[in-house]
Formats: structure tokens, sequence, C-alpha cells
């Protein structure tokens, strides 16, 4: 029983006054970050890491404050998601497809509570996980290369297939325009520059977030004054619902299942909180296709699922950075950074050689998750009040907090001038009757299968074969064939 | 409006130029031209810790970030708007010199349009197989990989044309196969090739003597040899270097600071002497040390001249592997 006594030891470690303190500063600077259209957890650690260097933390308190910003953004993501249709970062996309339908029906008390407790249960079964099968993990997610990665990619492509629902050529069109996004920049195939015109700032491609926050802030700010101008503008009823225990019941495996595949998509290097939580959306859908289901229109369901997976997906990506040294996320790679300037090389032998550090941050997200749960279930009366707030304040204000952000990721008004590009964009396309989820995931998702479906070519020579190569790309293609085919054979029975 | 404020800031650093004799700084900062947690990180962080250590500035130089195209976009913001800026320090590595060698800085911009200032130090490239491979010698990979160059798979953190692919391709150049023959898979990152390392993806990893510590403690990665002119000194002396066993692959991977075309001859010369104080304190070389870097220590014209004749190699390299006309 070799885990308890060290987690013994991490709880000894975590406990400490300055350290729990820091755990709770840490969730609240989280959520905060979090809440705010545009810095996500990359920023907020990244903000944090000098100031946690500069004030002379020992490296496990500076790790423990940092994690504690990592979870509490995650879970403040949601809460802009939910309340105003505009993600706090990358992954609490598919989070406004249910959480935004409900709070306009005047159910926003009971969407965040619903999310705060999918995202407790999701980071806590992540975690437990961790402990448990965090050196057979790592093994496996070495063992993913480009075939499996190209065909995790294809499995979450045909999930979202259900997000076709009654406008199969508008959602297809969307995930072209992704697509196409996901070309732009050096092609790292041949080293040649692809639909850049020229302008350096496209070089690396077009960024994720600033297509994110063009694309849902900004247009959802121009849906607002194109209400206010016809002035039909009407104020989102706030509501006194909460979550209740037949809520909870009604979404219990949903939150099991997208637990388990958000902690291992999260555990893969190379794929995040943003794929986590598609995957788990689609996958929930199709589980509840033939039964009575309304995802998109407020779906508690749709709701449960990506939210627990995103946080799940968080934890699992502390697992390749604990174990092997790989990030597998964007942030653990700033968190990778921070524990290179204490000097300490994360690696197989962190466990045995600094067992305070690994597992005193291993428990420190224990405590951190509990803090989170009870910090926000009291506060979500204070935040559903932001919807009684007139659209004539709310919008200036979603206005300066996108146009802050997105200026502090790259510090260069290129990037403001893309993002309103984009919002119109996005706008003409919301009046057409698209909608931004395809579009999104086009790009994300495509970048990712483009950049694995190359590289096992290249390995391979050309030969395609290399697709059906290994036990886990055979895994996956019959997954991916058992999204299409069962859900008609399902119909088909029901006749 | 933007130029009009082009010409403002460009009227108003001549009056501080001419009014001032000396010259003062005025609330430096680095730009560290990619996202937070890189290399480019790294790199501002030893200036900015390292001066305020060695008692250079009062209190530690704030970092700014501008991401894109592995220093492109810095470059091109410094040269459009800020040319004469003493205040602005960019981080450049190698790899931004080999994009600048190959135009990729963006149209007309070359080597000649900034001021190469100062470095923090230096890294090499090291040859990286997997612990149970079976060659123990580089000259064993190489007889391997001659034998079928097509079957070989060699990985690493960047796209054609990176420096990643540079170092293997000159390793491929230097045991006489054509780099144009090579198999060679780019990932995002080296976390991601290490990852695909391990996991039998590709076969050698051509990665950096800095990421070199954990990996060859843990036991699961072998190093064949390090990129080096000469042997390391310290906890990597006993590691052979490629030219050692006969393979004329060196690559050194410089990091260190420039400033604006423009800048005034009064700042250039201000700051080149302070790199020469903080490369005389033992604080500043702790702080590059502590960054797995070895120190190298240049600055002024020497740096100059010694970044236009690199440049001018990587052009020719470049052009040999067939990446420009």
């Amino acid at each position: 029983m070799d885990v308890f006594h060290y987690l013994a030891l991490g709880f000894s470690v975590a406990l400490t006054p300055l350290n729990l303190g820091l755990v709770l500063a840490g969730c609240f600077i989280g959520t905060l970050i979090g809440s705010l259209p545009g810095i996500g957890p990359i920023n907020g650690v990244a903000i944090l890491l000098p100031l946690a260097y500069s004030v002379g933390l020992p490296p496990e308190s500076a790790l423990i404050l940092l994690a504690g910003v990592y979870y509490g953004a995650e879970y403040g993501g949601r809460i802009s998601s939910i309340l105003l249709n505009v993600p706090g970062d990358a992954g609490a996309i598919m989070t406004t497809l249910d959480g935004y339908p409900m709070a306009k029906r005047g159910e926003g008390g009971r969407a965040l509570a619903l999310s705060a407790v999918s995202s407790f249960f999701g980071s806590m079964g992540a975690l437990l996980l961790m402990v448990i099968f965090a050196p057979l993990l790592s093994k496996l997610a070495i063992q993913f290369g480009p075939s499996e990665y190209v065909w995790l990619m294809i499995f979450a492509f045909t999930c979202l297939a259900t997000m076709v629902g009654k406008r199969p050529i508008k959602t297809i069109v969307g995930v072209v325009i992704g697509l196409l996004l996901a070309t732009v920049g050096i092609d790292s195939g041949t080293g040649i520059l692809r639909f850049t015109m020229g302008i350096p700032n496209l070089f690396d491609g077009v960024d994720f977030l600033v297509v994110v926050i063009g694309m849902f802030a900004i247009s959802e700010v121009l849906i607002l004054l194109e209400s206010w101008a016809r002035n039909d503008l009407k104020l989102t009823p706030v509501g006194k619902s909460f979550v209740s225990f037949a809520d909870l019941m009604a979404v219990k495996w949903v939150i099991f299942r997208s637990t388990i595949s958000g902690f291992l998509i999260g555990v893969l290097p190379g794929t995040g909180a943003s794929i986590a939580s598609a995957v788990a959306y689609g996958t929930e859908k199709r589980f509840a296709e033939g039964k009575e289901e309304h995802f998109g229109q407020g779906d508690i369901r749709g709701l449960a699922a990506p939210e627990a997976a995103n946080n799940a997906s968080a934890a699992g990506s502390m697992v390749p950075m604990l174990t092997l040294g790989i990030p597998g996320s964007g942030t653990t790679a700033i968190l990778l950074g921070a524990l290179l300037m204490f000097n300490i090389t994360p690696g197989p032998l962190l466990f045995e050689q600094q067992p305070n550090i690994a597992w005193g941050l291993i428990a420190s997200m224990f405590i951190g998750n509990i803090a989170l749960l009870v910090m926000n279930l009291p506060l979500i009366g204070l935040f559903v009040r932001l919807l009684s707030i007139k659209q004539s304040y709310l919008v200036p204000v979603i206005v300066m907090l996108t146009f802050v952000g997105i200026y502090s990721i790259h510090g260069d008004t290129f990037d403001l001038f893309f993002m309103i590009v984009l919002g119109v964009f996005a706008f003409i396309l919301r009046k057409l009757g698209f909608s931004l989820a395809p579009v999104i995931l086009g790009l994300v998702l495509g970048k990712v299968l483009e950049e694995n479906l190359r590289r096992a070519l290249s390995i391979s020579g050309g030969d395609w074969f290399i697709l059906f190569d290994g036990a886990i790309t055979y895994v996956l293609a019959i997954a991916t064939v058992l999204a299409i085919v069962l859900p008609k054979v399902m119909k088909l029975r029901k006749k | 409006m933007k130029a009009r404020i082009a010409t403002l800031l460009l009227a108003s650093g001549l009056t501080l130029a001419s009014a001032a004799h000396a010259f003062e700084p005025n609330k430096p900062s680095c730009i560290a031209p990619a996202k937070p947690g890189g290399g480019f990180d790294l790199t501002c962080r030893i200036l900015s810790t390292g001066f305020a250590k060695a008692g250079i500035t009062k209190i530690p130089m704030a970092v700014t970030f501008m991401p894109g195209g592995v220093g492109a976009v810095a470059y091109n913001y410094i040269n459009a708007t800020n040319p004469d800026d003493p205040n602005k320090l960019v981080a450049f590595s190698s790899g931004s010199l080999l994009n600048i060698a190959q135009g990729k800085f963006g149209r007309n911009l070359d080597e000649n349009d900034a001021r190469w200032v100062g470095t923090a130090g230096v890294d090499y490239g090291a040859i990286m197989v997997r612990a149970d491979a079976p060659w123990n010698t580089l000259g064993e990979l190489v007889d391997a990989i001659k034998k079928d160059p097509s079957k070989f798979v060699l990985g690493a953190g960047g796209g054609v044309g990176s420096q990643d692919w540079m170092k293997a391709a000159i390793l491929m150049k230097s045991s006489g196969v054509d780099p144009k023959k090579m198999r060679y898979v780019a990932y995002e990152g080296g976390g991601e090739a290490l990852a695909a390392l391990l996991g039998g993806h590709i076969k050698v990893y051509p990665g950096d003597v800095g990421e070199m510590k954990g990996l060859v403690e843990s036991g699961k990665v072998k190093v064949l040899a390090i990129m080096s002119p000469e042997r390391l000194k310290g906890e990597f002396s006993n590691y052979p270097t490629a030219i050692e066993q006969g393979y004329d692959a060196e690559w050194t991977i410089i990091r260190g600071y420039y400033l604006g075309p423009k800048v005034s001859d009064e700042a250039y010369n201000y700051w080149s002497d302070q790199f020469q104080k903080a490369y005389n304190d033992p604080a500043f070389e702790k702080t590059v040390v502590d960054q797995n870097l070895v120190p190298f220590n240049m600055s002024g014209k020497t740096l100059d001249s010694y970044i236009k004749e690199r440049v001018g190699y990587m052009r020719g390299l470049a052009k040999e592997a067939g990446l420009i006309n």
C-alpha cells in the first residue's frame, strides 16, 4: 500500500498553513482569471509564475499555487460560457451549447451548480485514476503514435457528426471553414508558408484563442447590438433554480463516462481540454439517441459531459508531465518550465527523489477541488446576478475584456483586428443559420488530424497501411465504425 | 495614424539622443518572441534575473511576449515601429537566424536589420536514441542509416527548415547521405518528439544538451554524440562529440539579444559594455548555468560580425538542402 503511504506524505505537505493558503488563493485567482474571456489557464499560470519565483516560495509551494490557478481557471471558464454564451477559454466551448440555453430559460443557477458539481466529480475521479494508474498510463501514452492519433481524430469527427442535426449541409460547411483555418501557417512537413499572405503574425497559424473569442464573443456582442437597435432586447430571467438530487442521478453515468474519456485524452500529449470536451459531448449525444433528448437546447447531459471531461483532462495532462517530463497541454508546459526554474527535473525519478513535491502536488489538487466546490456553490447566486445587468452596461464590459484578453496573449494589435474580422464573419454565419461549434472543432481536430496523418505517412514512406499498425489502431477503428453503425441498428430494432 | 505615431516616436527619440550625451536606460524591457514557457522566455529571464543579480539593473527587467514565427513577428515589429528604441532588447536564437537565412522573417528583412548586442549562452545539439537501441556509437548508427536511409525515421520538435531539422540534415550530410533522402517527422515541440522516441515511433531524436539531464538520469535515453565543436566540461564531459567520432556535424544553438537597427551607437555601446560587466560577474554565470546553458560570452561588434558570418553559413546549408534557391 505504498500509494496510501505516499498520499499521506503528500497531505502532510499540502496541509501546512502556507500551502493550504496558497491552494485556496490559487483556486480563487484561477476562478477569476478563467471567468474573463480570453484569459485562460495558460495566461493565468504564466502571469503568476514569475511572481511565485520572485517571492522565493519553496518549489512545492510554488507548484501548488500554480496548479491551483490551473484548476480554478478550468472551473471559471464555464461561468461566462453559461451566462453570456462567451467561452472563457477553449475548453469551455462545448459548455455554451447547452449551458447558455439553460441560462436563457432562467435556469442559470441550475446550470452553474450542475457544471460545478460535474467539474468536481470529473476532477476527483481523474485524480483517483491518476494516483492508481499514473505509471501504467504514461506507458500507454507513449504507445500513441501518429496512426493512433489519426484514428482518435476520425473517431472524434464521427462522434461530432451527431451535431449535424437538422442542418447537415450547414454543419459540414462550418467544419470545412474550420479545416481551412487550420491550414494557415508554416507547413511543418515541407517548411512552406501556407495562406499567410506574407503576414508574419500568421506564420505560426491562426491563434486558437483569437478565433474562439472573435467568433463567440464579438459575434455575441453584435447580436446583442442588433436586438438593441431593433428594440427587442429581453433581459434573461435570473431565476432561483438550483441543482437537484434528481438532476445528479440523471447525469451520474454521463459524468462517469466523460471523466474516463476526458482523463485519457488529457493524458495524451497533443490533445487537451477542447478535444476532451468535444469527444465527451459527441459520445453522450450518441448515447442519448433514440431516447428523449434535446441536446443543444439546454439538456443537462450536454452540460455535464463537457464539464466533467475538461476538468478530468486537466488532471490527466499532469500524468505525462510528472512521470515523463512531457507536457500534456499548453498549461502543463508552463508548469514544467516552473519546475525547471527551481532546478527540478520532472521524470520517472521525480516520485522517488522528490516525493514531497510530486505527492504534495497531488494532495493539493484533492484539497483544491474541494475548496473550489465549496467556494463556488455559494457564489452562484452572485454570478447569476450578472444576468440582471442591463445589456447597455454589459456589452462594453465584454468588449473591453475581450480586447484586453486578446491583446495580452501576443501584445500585438494585429490580433485585435483579426478578432474583429472573425467576429463579423461569425455574425454573418450566425445570421445565415450556421452554428459556430463545428467551425471551432474543424479547426482543432483538423490541425491534429492533418499533422498526424502526415507524420504517419512520412514514417511509412507513403504506405497507408501504417494506419492499421498496432492493436490500439484497431480498437479505435472499431469504435469509429460502431459510432456510425450502432445508432442506426438501435433505431431499426426499435421499429 | 501609425505613421504619425512613428514620426512622433522618432522625433522624441531624436531629441532624447541629442539632449543626453551619455546613454541612460529608461525602464528597459526584454521581448521574448514566443509564448511564455519556451526557450525565448528562458533567454529573457536570464537577462532579467542575471542583470539584476549582477547589480547592473536595480530591479529585474520586465519581460513581454510577442510570439510568432520563431521571432519573425517581433523582428517586424521592431523594424516597423520601434527601430530606434534603445530600451527594448529582443531575444533571439539560432532558430531565428536560420529563418532569417531562409528569408522567412518577412519581406526585405535580413540579418542587417538588427543590432546584435549580447549573448546569454549556448546549447548544443545532441543525437539521442532510446536506451535499448542497438547502436552505442555514432558510427554504428550512421552505418545502420546508410544501409537504407529511406527506412530510417528521424524526428524532432520543428518542421522542415527549422533548426531541429537542420541538426538531422547536418548529421546526414556528414555521413555522406543526401539530406533530401532523409525521412524526417516534424512534431510540435521537443516534448512530443521525445514521447515519440520513447514510444518507438521515431528512431533518432536530434535534441539539445539542455534537455539531457533528467532523460539520461532516468535511463530511458542514450546520447550517442554531442554536436559541440569540442568536448563539454563538467557533468557531460564523458560524452563524445560527433567531430571526435569522425563526423563533421556541429550545431551550436546560440541564445542572445538584439536591439533595433536604428538604435544609436551610444546606446548600443552602453548595452554592449553592460554585457561585458555581466560576463565578469559570477552571479550572471550562475544564472546561465542554472538554465542549462553553457556560458558563451560575446557582445558588441564581435558578436555582430559573428552573427553575420553564421547567417551566411546557414544560407549556404539551406541552399544545399534545397530549401531556398
